[in-house]
């Protein structure tokens, strides 16, 4: 087996032009403080399995994506709603309405590409603190989004049921293990066991037991609906983390339906990936847990969405995980409170820039006759009103009530917990 | 020596079994699986074996492998999957094989499973039951005789509970199970081949939740026992220290003391009522755990005394522990370990006190 391979550009002949394509935003809502998500031109606006489809995105289980040249005008529309709005945090940040906030520019394909192939009627997403990309793909309330770095909720204010995107995730690495939960849930939902068979679970099922269980298979079963798949963000840095391996581990034993997405941005704040990542390569040590993988231009969105489409229709399907490493940069610093000056040199942050993402998208656009002036212009003023919406809503949040404190530490909270919070309400009256 | 005076009845009963307390808590998560389908069993040898403890014993073998599995050995793996599960809209039932195994999961515990509610502002409750096999007293290797009451009771958004009779597994493990709260069940290991009377529900209640639910409005989270009553002090105790007390309280009976012993069950929430109700009668109160001294859970409970029984009170609360020490080897346990002497000796020290 090939661990990984680099798929490049030429895999998709061009197709037809999308020039036409209308704005399918929400963007006249008149609630005071609406949800503010861009809405997916893919889950609006195409119809599955009707394109002519030569990609090897579009294969098994009822879960067939667009091809990626179909829509590759849609993703760039998202992509540059990313990072017109991480503009605007970034902004935000620097005249003090967002405490902090960690950008994203560069690795707007790697975020979108993979957003934009999941499958939110099978699939969720698991997501860190810099996967606003992914939010604008899957369509996430963006101001919603915001919340976590305008210091309102930690795990941000969306609803992350509604959204097939759980809360945010302040740890790296924090939410890799509950991917793995999460998608050993949809296994056991279709009725398979996460190994083998109990030892006398064989007998018992042949018997007329009627309170036995369905019968323990593990063999990947194509003919019925496709198994929801898992889809965990981690980066590079992440990757040093324990956690990552004890869940590549428990994927492989469990042949679990998941997508290990690993944006290599080349940096943990000041740490280069060199001095972070023995052997070089995160998706090499797939092979050690026997999953197969793809190290992949982290900075081509059709790429991107390629291969994590491909990724999730084997999890559909029954054929365990998937480790995508996508290669791409931190443009930015770590965070609005870092100086990347401090431990790397201008000219690698320049050559980067040169294979910026949307430069690269707008090229294969123009190139093969999908997208001209017009479209640009409109997906850069759309990219605008969309930021303009969540630079709205942002500043028109509203200080969190103090009862908040309390609300949801549990479900059914003690009653001593319930008296310290009618004190402190008292006290502050 | 009686360990299992239950005075207070529980649930309307039926059926009355003489079980160990592993039998106790097999039973316990047999009925919880047929109570709910949704809920499972998952760590490390739980399945074939059925757990180092034989708690899990036979359990794969009756509800299959997609509800009662063996795991990778790795806890912190065990303990993010439950809480993925549990976003997923399962009842995850993990084992975590020994008490000093929780330190490698402690992070997706504290960090994740804990908080997991807040963070998704209740759409993502951890209805999850940390089993947790705990504290001293069987000669075990190093880091498997921990005391950890204090560490997770600190936690918000945990609870935390330890049984200390048969009786008592059986309804708190199915109550824990129950709550739509992530509950760090604390088995006190030395106790689960120790026999006594469990009441059981009746036989058409046993696979649902109703007897758990009955339960719940007579004996609802956070209550605790009074396993033995008496008028000159309290000795306040949970999981296997509670034996000893009561082993205590029999001898002070000769002597004529009379002690009552108070069986908190929950270590969060405590029941500060419970607490003030027994020492407002006794007047003197002597708590004791396995764990440390310093922070230990005894602390928390002389305050909520102090705070509630000031007036009442005849002596400072005494604590009768562990020491600030690592959990020694089996050649020093039972030095480490509050024993009837060094409790009589506080009890006595609770006596004699005058003030000024």
């Amino acid at each position: 087996m090939a661990p990984w391979q680099v798929v490049g550009l030429s895999r998709w002949p061009a197709r037809r032009a999308l020039r036409t394509m209308k704005s399918t935003e929400n963007s006249t809502s008149r609630d005071s403080n609406p949800p503010v998500a861009h809405r997916s031109f893919i889950e609006t606006n195409v119809t599955r399995n009707t394109a002519a489809d030569t990609s090897a995105a579009s294969a098994a289980a009822g879960t067939s994506a667009p091809s990626a040249a179909e829509i590759l005008p849609e993703l760039y529309r998202q992509m540059s709603i990313a990072r017109a709005i991480d503009r605007e945090a970034v902004n935000l940040q620097r005249t003090g309405a967002l405490p902090a906030y960690a950008p994203l520019i560069g690795q707007e394909a790697a975020q979108v590409g993979s957003g934009a192939a999941i499958d939110k009627r099978y699939d969720f997403a698991f997501p860190t603190y810099r996967e606003l990309g992914v939010a604008v793909a899957m369509g996430v309330d963006l101001t919603g989004y915001m919340a976590t770095h305008l210091a309102s909720w930690h795990g941000g204010l969306y609803d992350p049921v509604a959204s097939r995107f759980a809360p945010i995730q302040a740890v790296v690495a924090g939410s890799v293990l509950h991917a793995m939960g999460w998608a050993l849930g949809q296994k056991l939902d279709a009725g398979l066991a996460p190994v083998g068979r109990a030892p006398n679970e064989a007998s018992a099922h042949d018997s007329s037991n009627p309170d036995a269980n369905e019968p323990a298979a593990t063999e990947p079963d194509t003919s019925s609906a496709p198994i929801g798949a898992a889809i965990a963000y981690f980066g590079d840095g992440a990757s040093s983390q324990g956690d990552v391996h004890e869940a590549m581990n428990f994927a492989g034993v469990y042949t679990l339906p998941v997508v290990f997405f690993c944006q290599n941005n080349g940096w943990a704040i000041s740490v280069p990936t060199e001095n972070q990542v023995a052997g070089g390569s995160v998706s090499a040590r797939a092979a050690g847990y026997g999953l197969p993988s793809e190290k992949i231009d982290g900075n081509d969105v059709a790429a991107v969405y390629e291969a994590t489409a491909r990724a999730l229709n084997r999890a559909h399907s029954g054929g365990g995980a998937t480790v995508i490493e996508a290669m791409t940069y931190r443009v930015g610093p770590h965070s609005t409170s870092d100086d990347p000056g401090r431990y790397r040199s201008l000219d690698e942050e320049q050559s980067w820039r040169a294979r910026d993402p949307l430069k690269l998208c707008e090229k294969r656009l123009r190139d093969e006759g999908l997208a001209g002036d017009e479209f640009f212009t409109e997906a850069a003023a759309h990219a605008l009103e969309v930021s303009e919406q969540v630079r709205a809503g942002i500043l028109s949040q509203v200080d969190r009530p103090m009862h908040e404190l309390f609300d949801f530490v549990y479900a059914e909270p003690p009653a001593a917990l319930l008296a310290q919070r009618d004190r402190a309400l008292e006290e502050i009256s | 020596m009686t360990m299992t005076a239950d005075t207070r009845p529980r649930t309307p009963h039926t059926e009355t079994r003489h079980l160990s307390m592993q039998q106790a808590l097999n039973l316990a998560l047999e009925h919880s699986l047929a109570a709910d389908d949704r809920t499972l069993i998952f760590g490390e040898d739980v399945g074939r074996v059925g757990g180092v403890f034989r708690v899990t014993d036979g359990l794969q073998q009756k509800f299959g492998a997609a509800r009662v599995f063996d795991t990778p050995l790795a806890e912190s793996g065990i303990m993010g999957m439950a809480v993925g599960l549990a976003m997923a809209g399962w009842r995850p039932v993990p084992e975590l094989q020994f008490d000093g195994f929780s330190y490698p999961a402690m992070n997706q515990v504290i960090s994740q499973m804990a908080r997991m509610n807040n963070r998704s502002r209740g759409t993502m409750p951890m209805p999850i039951t940390l089993r947790l096999p705990s504290f001293g007293g069987i000669r075990a290797p190093e880091l498997h005789g921990e005391s950890l009451e204090s560490l997770f009771a600190h936690v918000p958004g945990l609870k935390v509970v330890s049984p200390s009779t048969p009786n008592e597994a059986y309804h708190l493990l199915r109550q824990a199970i129950a709550d739509p709260d992530p509950v760090v069940f604390m088995e006190p290991k030395s106790r689960y081949w120790q026999r006594g009377d469990v009441l059981l529900p009746a036989p058409s209640d046993t696979e649902s939740d109703a007897a758990t639910a009955e339960h719940e409005t007579t004996t609802p989270v956070g209550t605790s026992n009074v396993v033995r009553e008496g008028k000159h002090a309290t000795l306040i105790s949970w999981g296997a220290m509670v034996s000893t007390c009561l082993q205590v309280a029999e001898y002070a009976a000769e002597d004529g003391v009379e002690l009552e012993v108070l069986d908190l069950r929950w270590l969060k929430p405590i029941d500060a009522a419970g607490i003030q109700a027994s020492v407002s009668k006794t007047r003197r109160a002597i708590v004791v755990h396995e764990a440390p001294l310093t922070a230990g859970l005894g602390g928390e409970v002389s305050a909520i005394i102090m705070e509630r029984c000031f007036d009442a009170l005849r002596a400072p609360v005494e604590r009768v522990t562990g020491f600030d020490v690592p959990y020694p080897s089996g050649a020093l346990e039972d030095a480490y370990l509050p024993n009837a002497d060094r409790i009589l000796n506080a009890v006595q020290k609770t006596l004699e006190y005058r003030r000024g």
